[in-house]
């Protein structure tokens, strides 16, 4: 049988202990070990969010150095072609003006050729004038002389260079 | 290892033995001469020239309790330590120290030999019977129950107060606080936590955490040979009642109405709780089953180890009238066994302190299960059951 007196020791040191160690004891261990450890966990998850956030910031790097890589490609590019551009551009207008410059030369040539055929002309009727009035002195004999003297004038007259004939 | 082995062998083989034929020459003097003198004649004549070792009465003197603390005997001068007894007799209220009782009865109070009320403190009344007045003494286990209590508040409140005089984000634990913190964490996450659901295991742990180490405490101080040690505290009935009243408090008082319900209504076939309440009356049963349980597992636990240890000190006594060879013998092996039993007690007061604990944990865990994890914890219960009683088949 369990002792009354022992029983009620037992009870008034348990429960003197269990109220000391309740208030003052394990709450503030406990506590404690839970904050540390919350800590802990904390930390640990803060130093991954850290570590992805780096790699994060390895990647966005290499991102970004490939992208101003290729913008420097593209710009490169887009040199090179604006330079052919200008080269052709140039060359274009160049085959243009000289065209432009032959053409026009060539008017003028045709409408040297035009006044100088006119001149010829103009020249050929005053030395047909003139052999008219060379042959009309000459007595005119018979019309057969008269027109073979013409027809020899006006081909002697043909003969005649257009330049000599110009000036 | 096995080398600490043979070390720890050669020390007891070195001291058992000239002890052992130093107290055998000294008390067989007569013998020396006959050497092939028979066991009964050895016998007869230990009995004449030493006391016989009365063996009960001494293994329940250790086990037990009384009004002094019995430290030691030298030569034929005791060293006890008296304690105050404090009882309430038909005279009143008394109060005194127990070495007034040793000059024989003080104010009409005695120590009662043999009888009902064998070692206690008794008065006579009228008639002449043996009456026990009501007795608050301060026995030798209050006073162990008192200097272990001391021990775990000192070391408890030690523990805590480095946590409140240092920033524990900082620095690692010292001293106490280092050695506890891994005990303490162990049982509140892995027992209390683990059987106690949700915030409510913030509120059982104060209690859960007090009681194992409490229980621990006491067990450990309980193997200790000397002083401050060596009181039978946690294997005396009185003790464990108590922490198991507290348990069943714990586990009663604050049950949630899925408890009650499961006790009173179990979700079993209806013919076994509506004409005769067959099932309900086991868990009623059950109720107070579970900390009877915890309460006897305890006791006996570190009963059955103190007793175990002095008896197999007390061979040495026994065997001193068996002659010098087989008295060394004796003693060597007993010493040999009983540091092995001194060690096996010390896994057993870790392990009854940490069962009490985690099934008073259970407990209070099934008192607070909500439907869905009832199975779970009914599953767990069962393995840590079948664990403790592994345990005890020591």
């Amino acid at each position: 049988m369990p002792d009354t007196g022992l029983l009620f020791w037992m009870l008034v040191i348990f429960v003197a202990v269990l109220a000391i160690l309740a208030k003052w004891g394990f709450p503030v261990i406990t506590s404690m070990v839970e904050k540390r450890k919350n800590y802990i966990s904390e930390s640990l998850a803060l130093a991954k969010k850290a570590d992805e956030k780096m790699s994060n910031l390895l990647k966005e790097q290499e991102r970004i150095i490939r992208e101003a890589r290729e913008e420097q490609n593209k710009i490169l590019k887009e040199a090179a072609e604006a330079r052919n551009n200008i080269v052709r551009q140039a060359q274009e207008q160049a085959r243009d003006e000289a065209a432009k410059i032959i053409a026009e030369a060539k008017v003028q040539i045709e409408a040297d050729k035009e006044s100088a055929i006119s001149q010829i002309r103009s020249q050929v009727a005053l030395l047909s004038v003139n052999v008219a009035e060379k042959v009309l002195r000459k007595t005119l004999a018979a019309d057969k002389e008269q027109k073979e003297l013409i027809e020899k004038m006006v081909e002697e007259s043909l003969k005649i260079d257009p330049d000599t004939a110009r000036s | 290892m096995g080398r600490i082995i043979r070390h720890i062998i050669a020390i007891i083989a070195a001291v058992t033995f000239p002890v052992a034929v130093l107290t055998a020459n000294d008390r067989q003097k007569p013998d020396i001469g006959d050497a092939p003198a028979s066991l009964e004649a050895a016998q007869d004549n230990a009995e004449e020239t030493a006391p016989d070792v009365d063996i009960k009465s001494m293994l329940f003197g250790h086990i037990g309790d009384s009004y002094q603390w019995h430290i030691t005997q030298i030569g034929e001068k005791h060293i006890i330590i008296p304690l105050p007894v404090i009882v309430h007799s038909s005279t009143g209220w008394h109060c005194f120290m127990s070495s007034k009782l040793e000059e024989g009865p003080y104010k009409g109070l005695y120590c009662a030999e043999g009888g009902k009320y064998d070692g206690k403190i008794v008065e006579k009344d009228a008639s002449g019977n043996e009456i026990r007045p009501l007795d608050i003494s301060i026995t030798k286990n209050v006073a162990g129950l008192m200097i272990n209590s001391l021990i775990v508040v000192f070391l408890i409140l030690g523990c805590s107060r480095w946590y409140r005089k240092h920033d524990v984000l900082k620095e690692a634990p010292t001293g106490v606080a280092a050695i506890l913190e891994p005990v303490i964490t162990f049982i509140n996450d892995d027992v209390i936590k683990a059987a106690i659901p949700g915030d409510h295991s913030r509120k059982y742990a104060p209690y859960l955490l007090t009681a194992f180490f409490f229980i621990l405490v006491n067990n450990l101080m309980g193997i200790v040979p000397v002083f401050p040690g060596g009181a039978n505290t946690t294997g005396n009935i009185a003790v464990t009642l108590t922490l198991a009243v507290c348990t069943f408090i714990a586990v009663n008082l604050f049950a949630n109405k899925h408890y009650w319900k499961d006790i009173f209504w179990p979700d079993v076939p209806w013919w076994l709780k509506v004409p005769v309440p067959l099932i309900p009356l086991t868990e009623v049963l059950g109720i107070f089953t579970k900390p009877f349980a915890l309460m006897i597992r305890l006791f006996a636990n570190i009963m059955a180890g103190h007793a175990i240890i002095l008896s197999f000190v007390s061979i040495i006594f026994l065997t001193v009238k068996l002659g010098p060879a087989i008295n060394g013998t004796m003693s060597f092996i007993t010493v040999f066994f009983g540091i092995f039993m001194d060690l096996l007690e010390i896994l057993v007061a870790f392990i009854q302190a940490y069962v009490f604990t985690m099934l008073s944990a259970v407990f209070i865990g099934l008192a607070h299960e909500g439907e869905k994890t009832e199975e779970e914890a009914g599953g767990r219960e069962q393995i840590l059951v079948s664990e403790d009683a592994s345990a005890e088949d020591k």
